[in-house]
């Protein structure tokens, strides 16, 4: 495998995108467009091939390469998948690629965007391939800071005006706005890099090995008072961007108010940044850290579910449902993380793919009808169905699999995902669990119902067109995949188990 | 064997897929394809079914691997025995004739290949479920029957009713599979396995409160998937779907899914004994509750609907008692008069262009000849008049119910009879005779409809009459109760000398009182059109308001959760846990602006600031020393 970096061109190939575009695209929007299909489109062929390249019979890290960078500090860019990170490559590919076809129609500055937006990717393919501790979090901060300028210059304020009884005090913050959500959303997240960083820092001094290699930590064995707080500090940094309960609001906020592809972008995979940082460093580095502290994790997660749902319920506008309804359904990443069963762990993997895929549809989604009717407010609209077809059946796809109906990706995850809180050592953890499906039936059924059903409101929405050229590529590449993954989940499941195999091992609790 | 079972599910699946990406193209033709792939699957099931009467012969194995996470294993287990071949059947013969009624009654509707598309994809969902070999394989096409009739109640996607209806039939039904999950999911944990064979193997040692919380969780989704209390309340609603979809999946085979699976799962019913109780109660109780409701309705489909929730009771009462083979027949005599009454009702809809409401109908039979006789074969069967198919199989139902010491369930079913034979004939008198009380505009367009919706009519028609062989009590039992035994073992009914005769004497006594009712109340003396249901006193205004249970679930349900949500939206997520975020950035823009005012640009006073904190700081070492 040493001979051909894959990894890495995957992993550089949307920053070398970024750099074409801004030196030879300028002011040709068709060129930026064209130089950012290609890169991703290459980026999702490789993470393909590294997909069905991958050996789950062997398992482990496979592709693995290593160059030094700094051997003083025991820092090299050393890449490697396994199970899980393959998994995840293959969302970001498919959730980037369909996003560049999502943000087809931005006109203002589409030079700097795509340029950000592809930035962004490498950050986040770097975060997933690389086993370097200390690269992870150059990565990290790469894929969370163009997030800031992409939501404040490219985003839309909301339409809806903060409602209840404290409506009065929140007006006064901008609540609602891009430019408050960005603000919102940077300041959490580097507040969680803070944590994670001391939790890095920790590790590698506690270490003692003098190396960021994860494969070098996970030799280490620190000790359990460490592994306790440092498991807390890496819980809150990762849990901030994975959306866990009650640091949750920036997300809402920041999806409500990003562009479509970034939307997608960071529902679809920067969320599963902050899961797949606790269980690949927190859990996999910390075993005694983690059985400390799952019995939080799960609670937490049990109340993301059932609050997530709950809120999503309430809201009118469009892109605020998909939002808390990820709020909602990270809180079944990390239960299933949090049940340290099998079972459960492969749902967690799982959920972190199918979620990511359903949301990034939904997001595609939202994006093509505010285009088409200039509204995201749910009550606002109604009868879609009969006008645009094509968007009506993949919402309903989406939809479907998000409610854990079988047959969809989202089945899969979910059922493993209660079988393994069925066998943790806290039973009560299937019963929320089994109540936010309930939940979400309700939610996503009302939204389906009043946006894609009903009467159609001739005057106000005369002319509205099916999904055309380009916007097909999202809604047929995400939702093909849903059913794909849900009829065949061994396809996914097979790779993700000989991962958490190896890291129930480690944590020693495998029967 | 395998060769004959494969192509049950996969000749419908086929015909789906092609529906689905040619639909478009095909247009008015989509019948081509959809109409062929399930007759092709109902020959290949009557083929299966015969090997299996024949030579006895049954099939149990896995198709494929399907999930595989360390010890959770889900393979794709078929069975086919004596049970899954009678509802195969079933399934396929019945899916079949409804569609090719369809071709009729759909005719000329926008959404023609969607609705065949749908038809099919249910078609093979069912087949799937009655072929499932294990609960995880039973559960994923449970939800996928489920998927079906949701999209097919909301077909009509435009009008709100239906969209409404959907929505509600989905919602409700998730009630009862939350309980059907968890149902699977302790028996996963308590065995280890969900295979049906290892699963009924092992049952007897199971302790009585698992088996018990096993077979209510489950039965919970029988409730939900059958439409029994309290969960019935999306099964009116859903006529809000084409005639033929209330025909085929909310009259003859999906709401049956419950019962089957009760049947099916009997192992664990009786390993608990309280939940077999329980089962025949909630049937009986239903089957009178949806019984007087259905006395005083005035919608055709809705009269229907209550019917077959009423129905679908007895058949839960036959299972309850014990009586696995007559609640089975049932469900086979059941698929086969409520199937007509519904196509039957469908083509009197389709005559009068789209009117529904028996207060505007009347004397229908002269010009709708072919239609009026079947639907009366279709009334009389459900009313439990000899010979034909509903008589035998209620009867037999009631006959367990009494030989099994349930004279509770026995008298109320006897009651929910009379009940039973007075609305359908309430129907059939204000529908097809008296005088005309059609405007003007349905009288001109009335017609009988085209031979490809009176041929099945006809089918169904004769199924109705002679459907009642099988159910012939014999020396040891109705020959189908022989066929069933090896899946269904049936006690021998412990009835006394003569007892049977007798119970079957009452019951038709019963039967013919509710019809003589019915005539003399709205045939004799007829009611003037204008007073026809006009509710006259308390009870009726109850039963006319179908006991105003979706009122009390919307006070009891609905709002406290929407206020649950409105509260964690908006006061807990914007005010405290907002709040305190806005408030923190806030606090620290009150600081910056006070701590501002220090920085003033004046080096005196950075000097003396510095002198004063030196002046400290040596006082302090100072101190120290």
């Amino acid at each position: 495998m040493e001979a051909f970096p894959i990894l890495t061109l995957v992993t550089v190939a949307p920053l070398v995108g970024a750099g074409l575009i801004m030196f030879t695209a300028r002011r040709r929007p068709g060129l930026v467009r064209g130089i950012a299909t290609a890169v991703t489109g290459f980026s999702l062929l490789g993470s393909l091939w590294i997909f069905f390249a991958y050996d789950s019979s062997i398992g482990g890290y496979q592709f693995y390469a290593k160059y030094p960078l700094v051997p003083a500090l025991g820092i090299s860019f050393e890449v490697g998948v396994d199970g899980i990170s393959l998994l995840l490559v293959l969302l970001t590919a498919l959730i980037i690629f369909t996003g560049v076809f999502a943000s087809w129609t931005i006109h203002v500055r589409n030079q700097e965007f795509y340029a950000l937006l592809l930035t962004l990717v490498t950050g986040v393919f770097g975060v997933f391939v690389t086993l370097d501790l200390f690269v992870f979090f150059l990565f990290y901060e790469l894929a969370v800071l163009p997030m800031y300028l992409l939501i404040g210059i490219w985003g839309t304020s909301a339409q809806v005006r903060p409602r209840g009884i404290f409506a009065w005090a929140i007006r006064e913050t901008g609540l609602g706005s891009k430019e408050y959500a960005a603000m919102k959303l940077t300041l959490y997240l580097l507040l969680g890099s803070a944590f994670i960083l001391v939790g890095i820092l920790a590790l590698y001094f506690a270490g003692g090995a003098g190396s960021f290699s994860l494969l070098d930590l996970e030799e280490a064995g620190f000790d359990p008072g460490l592994q306790r707080w440092v498991f807390l500090a890496l819980y809150v940094g990762f849990g901030t961007l994975a959306g866990i309960w009650p640091l949750h609001t920036w997300s809402p906020d920041g999806h409500a108010s990003a562009p479509t592809a970034v939307s997608m972008l960071h529902a679809g995979v920067l969320m599963k940044l902050g899961a797949y940082g606790i269980v690949r460093i927190a859990m996999g580095l910390l075993p005694e850290g983690t059985l400390d502290w799952v019995w939080l994790v799960g609670t937490i997660a049990c109340i993301n579910i059932v609050y997530g749902a709950f809120s999503a319920m309430a809201q009118t506008d469009l892109k605020y449902v998909v939002a808390y309804s990820s709020v909602s359904h990270m809180g079944i990443v990390l239960l299933g993380a949090a049940t340290l069963t099998e079972a459960g762990l492969n749902g967690s993997v799982f959920q972190m793919f199918a979620h990511g895929i359903m949301t990034g549809l939904f997001f595609a989604i939202v994006g093509l009808v505010y285009e088409k009717s200039h509204t995201r407010e749910i009550l606002r609209m109604g009868g879609f169905g009969r006008r645009m077809p094509g968007v009506a059946a993949a919402f309903t796809i989406g939809g479907l699999s998000s409610l854990g109906l079988p047959g969809l990706s989202g089945f899969i995850a979910e059922i493993l995902t209660f079988f393994g809180a069925w066998q943790s050592s806290y039973h009560w953890w299937l019963f929320p669990a089994v109540a936010g499906t309930f939940l979400t039936a309700i939610y996503i059924l009302r939204v389906a119902k009043q946006i894609f059903w009903g009467p159609l409101d001739e005057g106000e929405h005369s002319h509205l067109p099916d999904a055309e050229g380009p916007e097909w590529v999202s809604l047929v590449v995400l939702s093909g995949v849903l059913i794909l993954f849900g009829v065949l989940p061994a396809l996914a499941i097979a790779p993700v188990d000989s991962a958490t195999v190896a890291l129930l091992d480690r944590l020693g609790v495998l029967p | 064997m395998v060769h004959l079972i494969w192509p049950i599910p996969a000749l419908p699946l086929a015909g789906t897929l092609i529906l689905v990406f040619f639909g478009r193209r095909l247009g008015a033709r989509a019948h081509w394809v959809a109409v062929p792939s399930v007759g092709l699957a109902f020959v290949v099931a009557l083929a299966a079914f015969l090997r299996v009467w024949r030579d006895g012969e049954t099939f149990t194995g896995p198709l494929l691997d399907w999930i595989i996470a360390g010890d959770f294993r889900a393979p794709v287990t078929v069975q086919l025995d004596q049970l899954s071949a009678v509802m195969l059947l079933v399934v396929t013969g019945v899916g079949f004739l409804i569609h090719v009624y369809s071709i009729g009654y759909m005719h000329g509707d926008p959404g023609y290949p969607r609705f065949f598309a749908y038809l099919t994809l249910f078609v093979f969902s069912m087949v799937m479920l009655v072929l499932a070999g294990n609960f995880l394989l039973l559960y994923v096409f449970w939800e996928a029957v489920g998927l079906c009739s949701y999209l097919l109640i909301g077909f009509w996607y435009t009008r709100p009713a239906a969209a409404d209806a959907g929505k509600k039939a989905f919602i409700v039904n998730r009630v009862g599979d939350f309980g059907f999950a968890l149902g699977v999911m302790l028996l996963w944990v308590s065995l280890g396995t969900l295979e049906y064979d290892e699963v009924f193997a092992q049952a007897w040692a199971l302790p009585t409160g698992t088996a018990t919380a096993i077979a209510l969780l489950l039965f919970a989704g029988a409730c939900g998937k059958s439409a029994q209390l309290p969960l019935h309340t999306w099964l009116p609603d859903a006529m809000e779907g084409p005639t033929p979809v209330s025909a085929l999946i909310h009259a003859a085979t999906m709401v049956t899914a419950g019962v089957y699976m009760v049947a099916r799962a009997h192992v664990l019913f009786e390993r608990s004994g309280v939940a077999l109780e329980v089962v025949a109660w909630v049937g009986i109780l239903t089957a009178l509750f949806a019984a007087s409701i259905g006395l005083v309705q005035n919608d055709i489909k809705r009269i229907l609907a209550y019917s077959t929730i009423s129905q679908l009771g007895y058949m839960f009462a036959g299972v309850g008692v014990g009586a696995y083979a007559a609640g089975i027949y049932h469900l086979v005599t059941h698929a086969f008069f409520k199937a007509l009454l519904f196509l039957a009702a469908g083509s009197i809809i389709h005559a009068l262009g789209g009117e529904q409401d028996i207060r505007r109908m009347g004397g229908l039979a002269r010009r709708l000849p072919v239609t009026t006789l079947t639907f009366l074969v279709a009334a009389v069967a459900i009313a439990g008049i000899p010979p034909f198919a509903g008589f035998f199989s209620k009867d037999e139902i009631l006959a367990a119910a009494w030989a099994s010491g349930h004279l509770g369930v026995y008298a109320l079913g006897l009651l929910g009879a009379a009940f039973t034979a007075f609305y359908i004939f309430r129907l059939v008198f204000l529908a097809f005779f008296g005088p005309s009380r059609l405007d003007a505009e349905a009288a001109r367009h009335l017609h009988e409809s085209p031979p490809v919706m009176t041929i099945p009519l006809g089918f169904l028609a004769v199924l109705s009459a002679i459907g009642g062989v099988w159910g012939l009590p014999g020396e040891h039992g109705t020959p189908i109760a022989r066929f069933l035994d090896p899946v269904l073992p049936h006690g021998e009914a412990a009835l006394g000398p003569g007892t049977g005769p007798l119970l079957m004497a009452v019951a038709v006594a019963t039967a013919l009182g509710g019809i003589l009712a019915a005539w003399r109340m709205y045939l004799r003396r007829p009611v003037p059109a204008e007073r026809l249901g006009v509710p006259s006193n308390r009870l009726h205004v109850l039963l006319l308001g179908k006991y105003y249970v979706d009122e009390l679930y919307d006070a009891l349900f609905v709002r406290p959760l929407v206020a649950v949500s409105e509260w964690c939206a908006r006061v807990f997520d914007l005010g405290v846990i907002d709040g305190l975020v806005n408030g923190a950035a806030d606090l620290v823009g009150r600081w910056s602006s006070v701590l501002r005012r220090v920085q003033t640009g004046l080096v005196m006073n950075y000097a003396l600031s510095m002198l004063v904190g030196a002046v400290i700081l040596l006082g302090l070492l100072v101190r120290w020393r």
